[in-house]
C-alpha cells in the first residue's frame, strides 16, 4: 500500500469511527436550512426562490465546523511534527487530508441535500442543478478550508479565526455556486457559472495542499 | 548490504549551533560530533534546551545560528531522523497495530514487521486494542516500536524513559544498544540513567 493511500485510509478510519461526528455535521446542515422557513415565513414562492442560496450557506457553514479537526488533533498529540519528518512529502499528506475532508464533510451534505430541497419547496430541475453545483464547488471550499486551518494551527490560534480568514476567499465559490443554480440571465450563464466553479475547484484543490504545507512548515512547533 | 554498512560513513555534526525558542537563546556554541555507532546523552536541568536541541537537530525548529549536518547521508535514501518527543502521537480510535502499520508505510524504509515490533516491545496482547486504552507506559512502548518498523540512522529521543516501568527501561537500553550496534546513532535527552555502557554525556547549562 502506498503511503498516500495509507494516509487517506487513516483519515477516513478516524472520521468513520468518530462516534457520530459526521451525523452531527449533516444534522447541522439540515437544521440551518430548516430554520429558514421559520425566519422568513411560509411564503412558498419566496422560499423556492432563495432555496439555492440557503443550501449553499448551510453547506458553507457546515464545512467550516469540521475545519478545527483537520490539523488541531494532529498538532495536540505531536503527530504533526512526525508528519514533517515523514517520507511522504507534507504537501501529499495535506492533499490526502483535503480529500478525506471532502469525503467526510462535503459528500454527506450533498447526499443529505434532498431533505433540504424538500423543506425549501425546490422543484426537481433546480434540485438537480443544486446537486451539480455542490459537487463542483465544495472541493474549493475544502481547499480554502485546509489553508485556513493550516494557518491557524501554525499560529496556535484556533476557534473562529480560520472561518474568518477563509470567508472572503469563499465568496466567489458562493457567487458562482448559486449562479450555476438560479441564473439571473438564462441557461447560458448558468453553464458559464458551473464551468467557472469547476475551474475554481480544480485550481484551489491543486494548490491548497502546497500552501497549507508551507504554512505548517513555517509555523514553529 | 547490512544496515551497519549503510550507516558506517555517517556522522552527525553541529558547528557553533545555537538553539532557542523565538528570539530567546537556550543553548549556544554546541559543537557535536556523533559518529556512526555511537550515542550521546543530553543532561541538564529543566529548561536547559535539551528538547529544543533535539527539535533543531531533527530540522523541526530552525537553528538561531550555526548548522546541523549529517555527513555522508544521501537525501535519496529518505529522511534520516526519527524524533520521539514528549507527546506520543498515539491517536484514539485506531488500534496499536493500525497505528504502527500506518507509521511503517508513511515513514518508508520498512524494517521490522509490525507484529514482530509489537512483540519486541511487549504489546502483543494489546495489538487489537484501541490505542487510547493503552496506559502511558504502553503508549511509550508503542512509540519505541515506531522506531523499529522504519529504519532510520539517527534516533532523537526526548525523555524516552518517562512512564516506562523497570522492564521497559531495560528494553529501551537494549533497543538503543542494538541500534548503535547496527551503526545507527542516538541522541537521548533524559534525567534517568540509560542502560547503554559508554554513552558520552553532554551537559547543557541552566536557563537564565
Amino acid at each position: 500500500m502506498s503511503a498516500f493511500a495509507a494516509m487517506l485510509k487513516r483519515e477516513l478510519r478516524l472520521s468513520l469511527r468518530g462516534g457520530g461526528e459526521m451525523l452531527t455535521l449533516v444534522l447541522f446542515f439540515v437544521i440551518v436550512g430548516a430554520v429558514v422557513p421559520f425566519a422568513v415565513g411560509p411564503d412558498k414562492a419566496l422560499l423556492s426562490r432563495i432555496a439555492p442560496g440557503v443550501i449553499w450557506i448551510a453547506a458553507f457553514l457546515a464545512m467550516l465546523l469540521g475545519l478545527e479537526k483537520l490539523f488541531g488533533p494532529d498538532r495536540d498529540d505531536g503527530t504533526l511534527a512526525l508528519y514533517r519528518l515523514a517520507d511522504l512529502p507534507l504537501a501529499a499528506i495535506v492533499a490526502a487530508k483535503v480529500i478525506a475532508h471532502w469525503l467526510t464533510a462535503a459528500l454527506p451534505l450533498i447526499l443529505a441535500s434532498p431533505a433540504l430541497a424538500l423543506l425549501l419547496a425546490m422543484d426537481a430541475e433546480t434540485f438537480w442543478r443544486t446537486l451539480l453545483s455542490l459537487l463542483l464547488g465544495t472541493p474549493a471550499l475544502a481547499g480554502f478550508g485546509a489553508i485556513g486551518a493550516a494557518l491557524t494551527v501554525a499560529t496556535r490560534r484556533g476557534g473562529l479565526l480560520a472561518p474568518i480568514l477563509i470567508a472572503p476567499l469563499s465568496v466567489p465559490v458562493l457567487i458562482f455556486g448559486v449562479g450555476a443554480i438560479s441564473p439571473s440571465g438564462g441557461a447560458d450563464q448558468a453553464q458559464v457559472a458551473a464551468l467557472l466553479l469547476a475551474a475554481l475547484s480544480l485550481t484551489v484543490a491543486t494548490l491548497s495542499p502546497f500552501a497549507a504545507a508551507l504554512a505548517i512548515d513555517w509555523g514553529e512547533d | 548490504m547490512t544496515p551497519g554498512q549503510v550507516h558506517s560513513l555517517l556522522r552527525l555534526e553541529t558547528a557553533a549551533l545555537a538553539v532557542g525558542r523565538g528570539d530567546m537563546p537556550l543553548a549556544q556554541a554546541i559543537d557535536l560530533s556523533v559518529p556512526a555507532g555511537t550515542g550521546l546523552l543530553l543532561r541538564g536541568p529543566n529548561g536547559a534546551g535539551k528538547s529544543t536541541l533535539l527539535l533543531t537537530l531533527a530540522g523541526l525548529l530552525p537553528p538561531l545560528s550555526g548548522s546541523v549536518v549529517l555527513q555522508g547521508h544521501n537525501e535519496e535514501e529518505g529522511p534520516a531522523f526519527h524524533h520521539c518527543g514528549h507527546r506520543n502521537a498515539v491517536r484514539p480510535r485506531l488500534t496499536a497495530r493500525e497505528t504502527l502499520g500506518f507509521w511503517r508505510t508513511l515513514n518508508g524504509n520498512p524494517a521490522v514487521p509490525v507484529d514482530a515490533a509489537l512483540e519486541r516491545v511487549g504489546l502483543v496482547r494489546q495489538a487489537r486494542l484501541d490505542a487510547a486504552y493503552l496506559s502511558a507506559g504502553q503508549q511509550r512502548r508503542l512509540v519505541l516500536a515506531r522506531l523499529l518498523v522504519s529504519a532510520r540512522p539517527v534516533w532523537l529521543l526526548d525523555e524516552p524513559s518517562s512512564a516506562l516501568d523497570a522492564e521497559g527501561q531495560v528494553l529501551l537500553g537494549e533497543l538503543v544498544r542494538e541500534h548503535l550496534g547496527q551503526g545507527g546513532m542516538a541522541v537521548i535527552a533524559s534525567h534517568d540513567p540509560i542502560a547503554v555502557p559508554g554513552l558520552p554525556v553532554l551537559t547543557l547549562g541552566a536557563a537564565r
